[in-house]
This record gives C-alpha cells, sequence and structure tokens, in this order.
C-alpha cells in the first residue's frame, strides 16, 4: 500500500535533527509499548507484518504529526483489540480510571 | 491536539493522554494474565544495557583482522554474525556491504525504521525521521555532508534500503595506521554510524 509512509524520494522535510548524546529511550512510555509489542507478539495476537500494515494504514496526517512510538502504540492498541485481548470499552474504561487516579493524588 | 488542554493545569497536571493509555493498556494485559510485567521489564533491560552496536563493533573488527571471517560475512552475513552470538529478532536475515575504495554504502530503511537489532540496537531518532528516509535515496551526498562525511566525486555511493525480510550492514574500511592494533583495540575504532554508512571509523591513534 502506498502512503505517507512511504518516504523515498519525498522533499521538502528539511534537515537532519541529530543528538550525539540520545538515549535508547526517551520517555518510560516508549519502553513500556516497545516491551508491549513483545508482549502482543509472544501471545499470538499479530505478527510483525500485521504490525507494519497496521502503522501504514494510519492516516497521514496523524501519521506525521505523531512519534515513532506513537505509531507502535497506535497499532497495537488496534491489533489487540481485533484479535480479543481486550475491548475498546476496556480500554477506554481503564484510562478513565486511571486519569481520575491521578486526579485524586495530585490533590 | 486534544490533550493540550490537559497540560495547562499547573501543578495538578494530569498524566499526558499517550502515558494514560500506555499505563491503562499494560494494566489490562497484566489483570487478564496475558503479560508477565518481569518480562516486559527484562526485554527493556536488554535493549536499553546490553544490545548495542558493539556488537557490531566486534564483527567489524573480527572480519578486519581475520580474512577467512570476512569472506565467510560477505558470503551469508546472517550465518557469520551469529558465529559471534549476535542473532534474533531483526537480525534474521542480513547482508553485509563492504565498503573499498571505490564504494561507500549508506543504509537506510524508506518505509520505516528496519535496522539490525542484534548488531546495532534499537535505531537512533534520525535514522527513523522523515528527512532522513526520504533524502537518503534522492540525495546521498548530501545527506552524508550532513553528517561531515565527504565522499570523493569518483566514489560510487550505493544506497540500501533495509526492509522487513532483509536489513543491511555497512563493513567500513579499516583506517589506515591501525595495523597493529588487535581485535580490541579496532572495536574502539567503529562507530555506530560507520556501520549504517552515514560515518566513517576513527582514525587510528585518535583519542576515544
Amino acid at each position: 500500500m502506498n502512503g505517507v509512509h512511504d518516504m523515498g524520494g519525498m522533499q521538502a522535510f528539511g534537515p537532519i535533527d541529530r543528538d550525539a548524546e540520545e538515549p535508547v529511550f526517551h520517555a518510560d512510555w516508549e519502553k513500556r509499548v516497545f516491551a508491549l509489542f513483545f508482549g502482543g507478539f509472544a501471545g499470538g495476537f499479530f505478527n510483525v507484518d500485521m504490525f507494519r500494515a497496521e502503522i501504514e494504514r494510519m492516516p497521514g496526517h496523524e501519521y506525521l504529526r505523531s512519534s515513532y512510538y506513537e505509531h507502535w502504540l497506535h497499532a497495537i492498541e488496534a491489533l489487540l483489540i481485533r484479535g480479543g485481548a481486550v475491548t475498546d470499552v476496556e480500554l477506554q474504561a481503564k484510562i478513565a480510571e486511571l486519569r481520575a487516579a491521578g486526579r485524586k493524588a495530585a490533590h | 491536539m486534544s490533550q493540550d488542554h490537559d497540560h495547562a493545569h499547573g501543578h495538578d497536571a494530569p498524566l499526558p493522554e499517550v502515558v494514560l493509555r500506555v499505563k491503562a493498556l499494560e494494566a489490562l494485559l497484566i489483570e487478564k494474565g496475558l503479560v508477565d510485567p518481569a518480562a516486559l521489564d527484562a526485554i527493556v533491560d536488554t535493549y536499553e544495557t546490553r544490545i548495542g552496536p558493539r556488537n557490531g563493533a566486534r564483527v567489524v573488527a573480527r572480519a578486519w583482522t581475520d580474512p577467512a571471517y570476512k569472506a565467510r560475512l560477505l558470503a551469508d552475513g546472517s550465518k557469520a554474525i551469529a558465529e559471534l552470538g549476535y542473532s534474533g529478532v531483526q537480525g534474521e536475515d542480513m547482508v553485509v556491504v563492504e565498503n573499498t575504495p571505490g564504494v561507500h554504502n549508506m543504509v537506510v530503511c524508506t518505509l520505516c525504521s528496519c535496522y539490525p537489532w542484534p548488531t546495532l540496537g534499537l535505531p537512533p531518532v534520525w535514522y527513523k525521521s522523515a528527512p532522513y528516509r526520504s533524502r537518503a535515496v534522492i540525495d546521498p551526498r548530501g545527506v552524508l555532508k550532513e553528517f561531515g562525511v565527504e565522499v570523493p566525486a569518483d566514489t560510487e555511493v550505493r544506497v540500501w534500503d533495509s526492509n522487513a525480510e532483509l536489513r543491511y550492514f555497512v563493513l567500513p574500511e579499516r583506517p589506515p595506521g591501525s595495523e597493529g592494533l588487535d581485535e580490541e583495540a579496532l572495536m574502539d575504532l567503529v562507530t555506530r554510524d560507520s556501520m549504517i554508512g552515514t560515518g566513517l571509523p576513527k582514525a587510528a591513534g585518535a583519542q576515544p
């Protein structure tokens, strides 16, 4: 499938931004996303090709405005829901629960 | 973005949406017994501290000092790299391309981020970024210049597009003046970027 991910030869993305002292992960949530990829893979909920295809199916504007591990999270969520590991309802409920717990802890 | 509103509240700023999504997903999977948190921790630790470009540097230093190994490496990269114990996810099928006085190789993954994890670890952000992925194939010499690498006009530049099935690895040229160095000392000259092809090994005798 072609799409915005197929970047070879495109122009106007600007200079290459490099960080000589770059850490392997830039935030704790990136580490967990990375590990959850293995979890979903080992659990048999998806394979690498399904994972890539899911990222490539992201709407172009979302793909471009989100970071690398956000692409991963998008694919892992979608594939775990499709694979029956979790439901969207469960996921939204858990997010709401954690958000409420976070608000409480902050006061 | 919708979560921008949430960031605006001083001391009780809630967790960013992306963090909540990750925490929620992991918590659900743990509750359901579908993942083991200790196993997830072990995966993070492995890629954060144990797998990295030192592995690739050993492959290069071995090839520089052992002509028979170099021949095996160029003939069947996956097998020769596995001889040194570096195999596994995202390194199953490896092709090693050799820099020579007339040829400079560099590697990109235009579609995403394919990279040889067992030998180089996880890719840096620039490797996964739109500017590198888009331009490496259309203006490789310009990209190399941005990395501080000047390739002579009469040197051929070959760009290899890694993909999910096949990962490329550059065998850089052994620096002049490094003849007396052993494998360990040579490893210190091999930079990560020299194995991607966006850099060159350090000069022999240079301070680390």
